[in-house]
């Protein structure tokens, strides 16, 4: 399975995100600048976490127009995976592949340590790899994560199964502790803490690993059923 | 040419930490006569005369980038301005 990892100016866990895919899982993975116009050889689609655009106006709120982004709509709509991770996933509601919006945390503070993941959604083809309800460690590191969304719009998240992942605490105020969802289709997940910063004990844990994982195995069967 | 005062808000609905913070900050102060705090985001556009209307550029621009009309309000003044 092949890539691409968005290299946005500002973005700074591109490396993370290749090491994951590249290192510990052994598949294909290339970085891809942002005004890439062509995304068609890739079979998923990687937005890293970091400061886009210097997160000037609203994290996010720039990166959404970067040439690329046009490629990573036409990947969203062909059904490939699209994973966007911390400012990625602020890039994918700003971009309106995802519902909702990413507030400063509420005690306003830069917050960066690993917290408890309820998986919510264990049948997705970011997470079948894990068990549904378990709970995982995967580090943050964010100052706006705190996900915010009207009514009407969290009660669609939670009649489709749209809430992939919820911390185990409320540590920066969003709505009902949500810390991931995909969109309707199932396949654009955004979420706010780092799986790739978990894929090996080296770095303090591998609890991240699955959801890489949970991806190429998805792809795998996807293909061979269609060969 | 014009100048464009645009003033982006968070809506009422959405909670203002920061704004939260400079009040307490205030009433710290001793200014308890501060009864609310919101922070917001202030833009000047300089728009040059061509054949669109303004308003009607002012609010595509703010919906399409300058806010995020989840989360924020909008509004703005339209000043002409005079070339030197």
């Amino acid at each position: 399975m092949k890539f691409a990892v968005i290299v946005f100016p500002g973005s700074n866990c591109d490396l993370d995100m290749y090491h994951a895919v590249k290192d510990e899982l052994g598949e294909e993975a290339e970085y891809v600048w942002h005004d890439s116009k062509d995304l068609s050889s890739y079979d998923g689609i990687l937005l890293p976490g970091g400061f886009s655009y210097g997160d000037y106006l609203r994290c996010g709120a720039i990166a959404q127009f970067s040439g690329v982004m046009d490629e990573v709509r036409k990947a969203a709509e062909a059904g490939k995976p699209v994973l966007g991770i911390c400012n990625g996933f602020q890039i994918l509601t700003e971009a309106g592949l995802l519902p909702g919006v990413l507030l400063r945390n509420k005690n306003l503070k830069f917050m960066c340590r690993t917290v408890g993941l309820k998986v919510e959604n264990n049948n997705t083809l970011f997470t079948n790899e894990y068990e549904q309800g378990e709970e995982i460690q995967i580090p943050i590191a964010h100052g706006e994560g705190n996900y915010y969304c009207d009514d009407a719009t969290y009660n669609h998240l939670k009649e489709n199964n749209q809430i992939v992942f919820t911390y185990a605490d409320d540590f920066n105020g969003s709505r009902n502790n949500i810390a991931g969802i995909i969109n309707e289709r199932g396949n654009v997940l955004g979420m706010m803490p780092h799986p790739e910063r978990a894929v090996s004990e080296l770095i303090g844990g591998k609890d991240g690993l699955a959801l890489f994982r949970s991806i190429v195995k998805q792809w795998r069967e996807s293909h061979v059923s269609h060969a | 040419m014009k100048k464009v005062k645009v003033y982006v808000t968070l809506r009422e609905s959405v909670l203002d930490p920061q704004g939260s913070a400079v009040m307490g900050s205030l009433h710290k102060m001793g200014y308890d006569e501060v009864a609310d705090v919101r922070i917001g985001k202030y833009l000047e556009l300089v728009i040059e005369d061509s054949e669109r209307n303004v308003d009607s550029l002012v609010n595509e621009l703010c919906h399409r980038l300058l806010a995020n009309t989840v989360i924020e309000d909008y509004r703005y003044e339209i000043e002409e301005v005079v070339s030197q």
